[in-house]
């Protein structure tokens, strides 16, 4: 039987091979957050508070556009509803854990941490400490995306703005999806989501971040059922 | 304003990680919905990818000889065969660079 800390040193290190994305990720966010025109600690508590990239990004440059308040929080929702699937899926494995360290841990679900978590319980089935992986994977999720968003925000201080790094934005999300592109409907929702963005765009509040989600997860829906 | 956003959206972040771990069943969720969340990445980004490359800051649509389009395709190219990250962001950005200031 492998010991807690022999488990929280796995999660520590499996997600290791992750950061080569997760700090570059984090540069980008740091400095674009400056970039964009945000008070270094504003962008910075992004990290500590929200601590998901995509919605740290998405949230700042939406604010910056002039969205209102409720759309940025929105589309903050409609990004990290993905977490409610990573959410179902560990449950199982986090059953037995108080109240109080449930919700401990639930700071810690990121993407790589999930993926690499699910990956070894499910090779590792009689563990009777699973939730001291998955918070090892968080510990060095966590520390790498701090301390990379930090270099990020003084790193974006120093380049200037001819540079056209808000170009950045647009090619960090594409590098999100780019394992996805092999998957032919996941192809096909990108794409009805990708048009339906240039179409609605012009919707009052910026509501086409919202919108075109919503209309690509309609055609997930309709395609799911055509599939079988 | 913008520090009550930053925490509604931390509230917001963290109860989506949170709910179905400690707040709701897990079979709330029903084999439907989590097969629609599946498609939750390829429904979000593009709708950030699609207006970040085809669109200026002004909100029009850019000409088909855009840097931004030469540098969209190449990180496209890159990130399909190469499946990284940090590639498919360099190539693309240095691509735009390139025709941008050396062009």
């Amino acid at each position: 039987m492998l010991s807690k800390s022999k488990i929280f040193l796995r999660g520590t290190t499996d997600v290791l091979p992750h950061m080569l994305s997760v700090i570059p990720f984090g540069i980008i966010t740091g400095a674009i957050g400056v970039e964009l025109g945000f008070d270094p600690i504003l962008v910075y508590a992004t990290s500590l508070i929200i601590f998901g990239g995509a919605s740290q990004i998405i949230f700042m440059q939406l604010l910056s556009g002039g969205a209102s308040s409720l759309v940025a929080i929105t589309s903050v929702g409609v990004i990290n509803s993905r977490h409610l699937l990573y959410g179902a899926v560990l449950s199982e494995y986090l059953e037995k854990l108080s109240f109080i360290k449930k919700l401990f841990i639930s700071y810690f679900i990121v993407d790589q941490g999930f993926a690499e978590s699910n990956k070894y319980i499910k090779q590792n089935k009689n563990l009777s400490n699973p939730h001291y992986y998955v918070l090892g994977t968080g510990v060095t999720l966590w520390f790498c995306w701090q301390l990379s968003t930090i270099s990020g925000i003084i790193l974006g201080s120093f380049i200037p703005e001819e540079l056209g790094l808000k170009f950045a934005i647009p090619l960090t999300f594409l590098a999100i999806i780019v394992n996805d592109l092999r998957k032919l409907d996941h192809v096909f929702v990108m794409l009805v989501s990708g048009f339906a963005s240039l179409i609605l765009f012009d919707v009052p509040f910026k509501s086409y971040i919202i919108l075109s989600p919503i209309v690509a997860l309609i055609a997930a829906f309709i395609m799911l059922r055509f599939k079988k | 304003m913008t520090w009550f956003s930053i925490i509604v959206s931390g509230i917001v972040t963290y109860f989506s990680r949170m709910a179905m771990v400690a707040l709701i069943d897990r079979d709330m969720l029903g084999t439907k919905v989590k097969e629609v969340l599946n498609y939750v990445p390829a429904a979000v980004f593009p709708a950030i990818i699609f207006p970040g490359v085809f669109f200026n800051d002004f909100g029009s649509l850019v000409e088909i000889t855009d840097p931004k389009i030469y540098g969209a395709i190449i990180a496209l190219i890159v990130g399909f065969f190469s499946r990284s990250v940090i590639a498919t962001i360099l190539s693309g950005l240095s691509s735009y660079w390139f025709i941008v200031f050396v062009i």
